[in-house]
């Protein structure tokens, strides 16, 4: 249903890619980690490697936590906006088609935040 | 012989007749639909102005009698409080954080409220809703002055006070009360009623003003409560004008019941997203509790909304849908949103703490369904970790909710381990919102949400940072160039109450008041 208005009602997105200088927003959340009370808001070129994305920038935003260091990327496994999806550690986020706005989440078996309470 | 003497004085009835319906008139010069423009483009029918009912009866020249009363002995309150050093009677430095909360959220939002009433009243073009308009206007900027003014006494003492207007147009946990308001104020008049009149003023406002005024109360604070107390007959007529201006709604024309129900399920939700922030402050930013936020909501909601929604039905009025899940929420949100304030402590103007062991068990009791098995070990782990010098503060932007504008702090209908994700797409660009509650209200609107001003989106825009600064240059702090954007006072205003400033400065004087050394 459209807005009920007086006039035209249009107006452009105010987070439209082209106004973050050439970089592109990509969410990510950490499943059954709530210590991190929501996803993260990232704001990256997309010729960054996913790799990077993994060791530099998660690591900086989830290294707190203490199952950090037990995380295994090779047995990690993602959801992109809901659905079951495999990364390419060694390609960037936009031959790996990520688009802006896209919602990552990871998922780390075994790991169960502290005392196991998903926290 | 026997004069007939004209009688002096008019009757109350007569008064009311004259002075309220008697003031309007018919244009002439120009029609009135071009008069009042934003009287039909909602969809909503009127047929009759003249049946709207005020049940006060209340005239200009009383308002001003019964105003200027309460303004005087508010003030005498608020002198004495001044002149006996009234902030240190308070139960603890912590409290404070609870009045920065309120000041910065709610205050600037009367203002916005006394905006908005004023276009209502100019809108409508029946004179009966016109005048109680104009009163509830005038009602709305008394009530942010005399908050203002009963808080200033703390500005002079402690952090986190000085800039309140200035933060609310720019400050990440307050676009969510702002936006609340710019939500509702950009819609028609009659959609305002619905959002600030009846969902805001009559179904929330009880979860709103009690817990703060009781809280208020508890801790010693008698500014706030005694500004509290000179609002509270304002707000008894703010919630009859917001029910009657439903139920006439509803009267005029049977068209007009599901665009009143879409706007009653829009703003009940959007009304409880921003009530997540009192959840918390009842549950953890009161050193002496009133309730919790459990109990808040089963009397105040579930018990009293649920007796007025009872009352609505003969109209054909529903329970809004996305309530069940409220029922659930209600074990959660204080904990969820205090949790996002404890890790985005180093971006808020006031302080967050974790609470003590003494405190977890009160929390246990009042849920103890979920706070054992959710929370405690979240917390203690927190607490342990800052007894150790490595206080948790999230480094990393959240993300925000495309509507309510909360980071996505919610989780999954049903399973409390899981954030709730929903995401929605509009002309080739996506959206994500926190709940099915806030994707509907995109979802039916998306032309007005694609324009949020989502504080997280515009930090990265590079729009929140003060002018003149060169992000490129070397050693560039971005979250220090947003706190100073904020006007923060950067490890003053910020950070655990632990170590600042309100905590010593407190304890010193409290000191100098009761004891000789």
């Amino acid at each position: 249903m459209a807005v009920q208005a007086l006039k035209d009602y249009k107006f452009s997105p105010a987070d439209a890619q082209e106004k973050f200088h050439g970089a592109q927003l990509l969410y990510v959340g950490w499943d059954e980690h709530l210590m991190f009370c929501a996803p993260f808001a990232y704001c990256l070129p997309p010729n960054t490697l996913f790799s990077d994305l993994c060791q530099k920038f998660m690591a900086h935003s989830f290294g707190y936590h203490p199952d950090w260091k037990s995380v295994d990327f090779s047995k990690v496994t993602w959801l992109k906006s809901g659905q079951p999806w495999q990364p390419d550690m060694s390609k960037t986020l936009a031959e790996l088609g990520l688009k802006h706005k896209d919602v990552l989440r990871f998922q780390t078996p075994g790991l169960k935040g502290i005392n196991g309470t998903c926290s | 012989m026997d004069m007939n003497v004209k009688k002096k004085k008019l009757g109350l009835k007569e008064k009311y007749a004259h002075m309220t319906r008697g003031l309007d008139w018919q244009t002439s010069y120009q029609p009135m639909e071009k008069v009042f423009p934003q009287a039909t483009f909602e969809g909503i029918k009127i047929h009759d102005w003249d049946k709207w009912e005020d049940p006060f009866r209340l005239t200009m020249d009383a308002y001003w009698k019964y105003q200027a009363e309460k303004e005087r002995k508010l003030y005498a309150v608020l002198d004495a409080f001044a002149q006996n050093n009234g902030h240190l009677g308070i139960t603890d430095a912590r409290y404070l954080n609870a009045v920065k909360l309120f000041l910065t959220g709610i205050s600037p939002l009367e203002y916005v409220a006394h905006r908005g009433f004023a276009a209502a009243g100019r809108n409508f073009p029946g004179v009966g809703p016109r005048v109680a308009c104009l009163m509830q206007s005038v009602d709305e900027i008394r009530h942010s002055q005399t908050q203002i003014h009963a808080i200033s006494n703390y500005n002079k003492h402690y952090d986190g006070f000085h800039d309140f207007k200035h933060m609310l147009e720019r400050v990440w946990y307050l676009s969510v009360p702002k936006s609340f308001f710019d939500d509702a104020f950009s819609a028609g008049p009659f959609e305002w009623m619905i959002a600030i009149g009846f969902s805001f003023e009559y179904v929330l406002t009880n979860l709103l003003f009690v817990p703060f005024m009781s809280g208020a109360a508890y801790n010693g604070d008698m500014a706030t409560v005694t500004f509290g107390f000179s609002a509270q007959s304002d707000e008894a007529r703010h919630m009859t004008l917001g029910l009657e201006c439903i139920k006439f709604m509803l009267e005029q024309d049977p068209d007009n019941l599901p665009i009143v129900q879409k706007w009653i399920d829009k703003w009940a939700w959007r009304g409880i997203r921003v009530l997540s922030l009192v959840g918390m402050m009842m549950d953890y930013m009161l050193p002496k509790r009133v309730m919790s936020w459990k109990e808040a909501w089963e009397i105040y909601f579930e018990q009293n909304g649920g007796a007025l929604f009872a009352d609505l039905a003969r109209y054909g009025i529903k329970v809004p849908e996305c309530l069940t899940q409220c029922t659930e929420d209600k074990e959660h949100i204080s904990h969820q949103a205090w949790a996002t304030f404890y890790q985005y402590g180093g971006a808020a103007a006031f302080h967050t703490w974790m609470p003590n062991d003494e405190e977890m068990d009160w929390l246990s009791a009042k849920y103890p369904n979920t706070f054992d098995k959710y929370y405690r070990a979240r917390f203690t782990y927190w607490r342990d970790e800052a007894e150790k010098g490595n206080r948790f503060y999230s480094n990393t932007l959240p993300m925000l909710c495309q509507v309510c504008q909360i980071p996505m702090l919610f989780t999954e209908p049903g399973d409390p381990t899981k954030i709730c994700y929903r995401e929605s797409e509009y002309e080739g660009e996506k959206y994500h919102t926190c709940s099915d509650g806030c994707k509907h209200i995109f979802d039916d609107e998306p032309e007005k949400y694609v324009q949020s001003w989502l504080p997280v989106h515009q930090i990265y825009q590079g729009n929140c940072f003060p002018d003149g600064t060169d992000p490129t240059a070397e050693g560039f702090d971005p979250l220090a160039a947003v706190l100073d954007w904020y006007h923060f006072n950067n490890g003053h205003d910020n950070l655990d109450f632990e170590g600042s400033r309100d905590q010593a400065n407190f304890a010193a004087w409290r000191g100098m008041a009761t004891k000789n050394t």
